[in-house]
């Protein structure tokens, strides 16, 4: 199977429509738990999509293949930051919000399609913190890492 | 903080060693039908069926339905949450506390009862 392929799953006790608007809508929120990060959009199929630093540089530029609000999001990217990230081309991200008793069931499907992808390598370790991060910061109203890499753990990662 | 119910189906999931070896495999080799699965493990389908429901019920292994094709990935986001809950908070304080003992030390004080840490 010629593809990397992760996937990311939460429960997150909350509704769908205030998790659709986390991962999308409000940049500011999206700071919060994305470690300065944000993504700018309009959010429909087939509109532009990029993921801008706290600094303003642009990380990832790519497009929304697919829109169905608060339910289901599928974005195609390509890094721009490092050059032997960006060369693998587009990933594709899926993101499904679904309803399950009194949490939302999170599911983030990321793929790019070649074997022993570098920047699904990449991402692999930032993904789980961010999720984390918006799992605490929508049931408990703070982040549990305020930053990706704290100094006194994990020091060289 | 309160402990949530679900902490103990993660940590009863992780007290096996065939399940940990079912992550491993699912980690190097990420994505596999049960069939593959059971290549790696000396234990009947029953077995190893079983094993991935605990897997699935604690939310270590996802599942991705491809086709007809039930497809088993590790799902990282739980064992995230416990090294922040269980490791984390822990080495942070303990690199503090050797931290202070060294400017101490090298300030050239004596150690009698460690002060009491702010929180």
């Amino acid at each position: 199977m010629a593809r990397s392929t992760f996937v990311y799953v939460t429960y997150i006790r909350t509704t769908q429509q205030q998790l659709w608007s986390a991962l999308t809508e409000d940049a500011e929120f999206m700071k919060q738990y994305w470690f300065g990060i944000h993504c700018e959009s309009q959010w429909t199929s087939g509109s532009a999509w990029r993921m801008v630093s706290g600094e303003g540089q642009v990380l990832d530029d790519g497009e929304i293949v697919e829109s169905v609000p608060p339910r289901l999001l599928t974005i195609r990217w390509q890094h721009q930051k490092r050059p032997e990230l960006k060369a693998e081309g587009a990933s594709l991200c899926t993101i499904e919000l679904e309803p399950i008793s009194t949490s939302i069931k999170l599911t983030i499907t990321h793929t790019m399609e070649r074997e022993s992808s570098q920047l699904i390598e990449a991402v692999s370790g930032g993904w789980p913190k961010i999720i984390s991060n918006l799992k605490s910061l929508l049931e408990a109203g703070s982040v549990a890492l305020a930053e990706a890499y704290p100094a006194t753990v994990g020091a060289g990662s | 903080m309160t402990e949530r119910p679900d902490t103990d189906v993660l940590f009863k999931a992780l007290a096996d060693p065939s399940r940990r070896k079912l992550m491993d495999v699912l980690h190097a080799n990420d994505g596999r039908t049960l069939n593959e699965l059971c290549e790696h493990l000396d234990m009947s389908r029953q077995g190893v069926t079983q094993h991935l429901n605990v897997l699935e019920a604690a939310n270590l292994v996802a599942i991705v339905w491809r086709g007809r094709e039930k497809l088993h990935f590790l799902n990282p986001v739980p064992l995230q949450e416990i090294y922040e809950r269980w490791i984390a908070k822990f080495e942070r304080s303990r690199v503090k506390a050797l931290h202070g003992l060294k400017q101490r030390l090298e300030a050239g004080e004596t150690i009698d009862t460690p002060k009491r840490r702010k929180s």
